[in-house]
C-alpha cells in the first residue's frame, strides 16, 4: 500500500464486507430453507436460522423421497450423471486439444492454414445458437439419451486449443533441439517434455471445463428425454415446476446445494490455477 | 510467431488433428450449415416436404413484432446486464485491491457464484423473490410497503433477472478488474501519491485509464454472456414471462424452434444470432483492441 489511511482502510473492508454479504446470502438462504421441513418455509416469512432436518431433507433428495408436486427422481442419479458429463466434456476436451495444438505448433503440413481457422471460428459460436441443427444431428445418430450425445457437441469447440498452441509457443525451441538430438521422435518428445511442461495450463483448464461441463443447461434439455439421464441442473428446473406451495422448497434447496457443492469445491480448492487459467484463456 | 525448429513426418500430424477435426465437423460446421440452409427453407406442418423461399424467413421475421420486441428486450437486459456488473465489480475490486489482511479470504468467497450453474442461480433467485413465499418479497411488502409481484409486473420480472444475471457474473468480472489492476505498476501509483494525488484522484487519472482494456474486454464478454448463457436463468425464473416481456432472442430461438415447430423461422434467428456474436467478437479484436489506449 502506498500510504496509511486508516479511515479508506475501514471503508474498504466494509464494502467487501457488504459485497460478501450480498453474494452469500441467497446461498445461506438456500442453506437455511434445506434443513427446515416444507410447512416451515411456506409460513411467511420462513425462519432465517437453520433448523433441524439437515439429514431427513438431504437423503430424500438423494434418493427421490421427496412429495413435491413437480418432478421427484433422485439426485443422487442426477449427480453421476452431471459428474460422468462434466469429467468426459473436460477429459475429452483436453485431450483432443493437446494433441492439434500439437500438431499446429510443431507440424508444417498442408492446410494447416485452414484448419487453424477453422478452429477459430468455433470459438465464436456457442453451442445456443445452433440447437436445432445440432440436436437433428444428433438424434439422427442416434444419441439422444446418452453419455455421447451429451457430452460430444459440446467437447467441439476450441478454447483449449487456443491456450495450449499459445503455451507451446513460449516453450524454448532448444528443448526440441535438445531432444532430437537425443534421438526423440515427436510423440516422445510430446509425452516427456511438452505434456509435463503444460501441466499448470491442463490443471486451469480442468477447472474452467469442469465447470462448464457442470452448469450445462439448454444443450442436457434438448438431448435428454428420460429422467435417468438428467443432469442436476436440469433436474433442479423440473422440480420446482409445482408452483409456489406445490413445491417441498426444502428438498428443491437441498438439491441447489448438492447441485453447486462438487463445482464449488473444485474452484476452491483450485483457485490458484483457475484464476491465473481464466485470465490467460481469455487474453 | 512460428517454430525454427519442426517435426517432419507426413502422416503424423493428420493423424493428430483428426479427431479435433472429425467433432467440429460433425458437431459443428455441417449444424451450422443446416442452419444456414433452413433459414432459406420453409417446411410444411408434418415436416413432409421443403422447399425454398429465399430471405422470406428473415423477412417475415424483421416485420414480426413479437421478434423486434424481443430484440429491444435483449438489448435493454444485456446493457443492464454489463453496466452494472461491470460497475459493482469495479467497485469491489478497487477496495479489495487496498485490502491486504484477509484479502485472500474475500476472493474466496467472492468467486463463489462463478461456480454456480446458471438454472441454479435462478432457482435460488426465484426462491428469494416469490411473492407467496420468498424472504425479500416479503420484507419489501413489510418493512417498505412494496408488493413485489415479478409474475404479473414486467417491470419486476426485468430487475429479477438481471439480478441474478449480475450476480452469476459478479465473481467473473471481479477476477479480471483485480488481476488488472495488480498489474499496474506501483511505481506510478507511487510518483502520483508523492506529487499529492489522493486515492480518488489516482483512480480516475492513473487506474480507470489502465483498466480500459481489460473494461472493454469485459463488456464484450458480458453482452455475450447475457446473450447465450443467461437462457437458463430466464428458463428457471420467469419463463419468459409476463406475456413475452422476457423473452430474449435465446429463448425465442427455443420457443419457436422446439415448441412452436417454427424450423426455418428458428434457423433464421439463429442466422441472426451468429451474425450478432460474429460481430462483437470482429469488433473486440479489431476495434477495441487498437483504439483502448495505454
Amino acid at each position: 500500500m502506498v500510504e496509511r489511511r486508516p479511515l479508506l482502510e475501514v471503508l474498504a473492508h466494509a464494502i467487501m464486507i457488504l459485497g460478501l454479504l450480498i453474494v452469500a446470502f441467497p446461498l445461506y438462504l438456500a442453506f437455511v430453507a434445506s434443513t427446515h421441513t416444507a410447512q416451515d418455509i411456506l409460513q411467511a416469512p420462513m425462519p432465517l436460522v437453520p433448523g433441524a432436518h439437515f439429514w431427513d431433507n438431504y437423503s430424500a433428495a438423494l434418493t427421490g423421497q421427496g412429495g413435491g408436486a413437480g418432478s421427484n427422481a433422485p439426485v443422487g442419479r442426477m449427480m453421476w450423471v452431471s459428474l460422468v458429463t462434466a469429467l468426459v466434456i473436460t477429459f475429452g476436451k483436453i485431450s483432443i486439444s493437446l494433441l492439434s495444438a500439437f500438431a499446429l505448433v510443431y507440424f508444417r503440413f498442408p492446410f494447416r492454414g485452414l484448419f487453424f481457422w477453422a478452429i477459430f471460428v468455433t470459438l465464436m459460436l456457442p453451442v445456443e445458437v445452433r440447437i436445432g441443427p445440432t440436436y437433428k444431428v444428433v438424434s439422427d445418430l442416434g444419441m439422444l439419451n446418452s453419455y455421447a450425445g451429451l457430452t460430444i457437441p459440446l467437447i467441439a469447440s476450441a478454447t483449449a486449443t487456443f491456450l495450449f498452441r499459445q503455451f507451446f509457443m513460449t516453450v524454448p525451441d532448444e528443448l526440441l533441439e535438445a531432444a532430437r538430438m537425443d534421438g526423440a521422435g515427436p510423440m516422445r518428445f510430446f509425452k516427456d517434455i511438452l505434456l509435463p511442461l503444460s501441466r499448470t495450463s491442463i490443471a486451469a483448464l480442468f477447472v474452467i471445463q469442469f465447470i462448464y461441463g457442470w452448469n450445462q443447461y439448454l444443450w442436457p434439455l434438448l438431448a435428454t428425454t428420460s429422467e435417468d439421464m438428467y443432469p442436476v441442473v436440469v433436474g433442479i428446473k423440473r422440480m420446482i415446476a409445482g408452483g409456489d406451495s406445490g413445491n417441498e422448497w426444502n428438498i428443491v434447496m437441498a438439491t441447489a446445494i448438492l447441485a453447486m457443492l462438487p463445482p464449488a469445491v473444485v474452484v476452491i480448492l483450485m483457485q490458484r490455477w483457475f484464476v491465473k487459467g481464466l485470465v490467460d484463456t481469455e487474453k | 510467431m512460428e517454430k525454427r525448429v519442426l517435426f517432419e513426418l507426413k502422416g503424423l500430424p493428420w493423424l493428430l488433428m483428426a479427431p479435433q477435426l472429425a467433432i467440429i465437423g460433425v458437431f459443428f460446421f455441417w449444424p451450422a450449415a443446416q442452419a444456414l440452409l433452413q433459414s432459406l427453407q420453409e417446411q410444411d406442418a408434418f415436416g413432409l416436404s421443403t422447399r425454398w423461399v429465399g430471405l422470406d424467413n428473415f423477412r417475415t421475421l424483421l416485420s414480426d413484432s413479437a421478434y423486434l420486441e424481443s430484440f429491444l428486450t435483449t438489448a435493454l437486459f444485456s446493457v443492464l446486464v454489463a453496466v452494472l456488473g461491470i460497475g459493482l465489480s469495479l467497485i469491489l475490486a478497487i477496495f479489495a485491491d487496498r485490502i491486504i489482511r484477509g484479502a485472500l479470504l474475500y476472493r474466496t468467497m467472492l468467486i463463489v457464484p462463478y461456480a454456480v450453474a446458471p438454472a441454479v442461480a435462478g432457482v435460488l433467485w426465484v426462491f428469494m423473490f416469490s411473492p407467496s413465499i420468498g424472504v425479500v418479497s416479503y420484507g419489501l411488502s413489510h418493512f417498505l410497503g412494496f408488493e413485489w409481484n415479478h409474475l404479473l409486473n414486467s417491470t419486476h420480472a426485468m430487475t429479477l433477472i438481471v439480478a441474478a444475471a449480475v450476480w452469476k457474473q459478479l465473481s467473473y468480472n471481479f477476477l479480471f478488474f483485480l488481476a488488472g489492476l495488480q498489474s499496474i505498476q506501483k511505481s506510478l501509483i507511487e510518483a502520483a501519491a508523492i506529487d499529492g494525488a489522493s486515492p480518488w484522484r489516482r483512480f480516475w487519472t492513473i487506474q480507470l485509464p489502465l483498466l480500459s482494456p481489460t473494461t472493454f474486454f469485459l463488456l464484450v464478454i458480458n453482452m455475450v454472456y447475457a446473450f447465450f448463457d443467461t437462457f437458463a436463468i430466464i428458463d428457471a425464473t420467469t419463463h419468459g414471462g409476463p406475456g413475452r416481456d422476457t423473452v430474449i432472442l435465446v429463448y425465442k430461438v427455443y420457443q419457436d424452434g422446439f415448441k412452436g415447430g417454427d424450423i426455418g423461422g428458428s434457423a433464421a434467428q439463429s442466422v441472426i444470432l451468429m451474425v450478432i456474436v460474429v460481430a462483437l467478437t470482429v469488433f473486440q479484436f479489431r476495434y477495441v483492441e487498437k483504439k483502448v489506449q495505454y
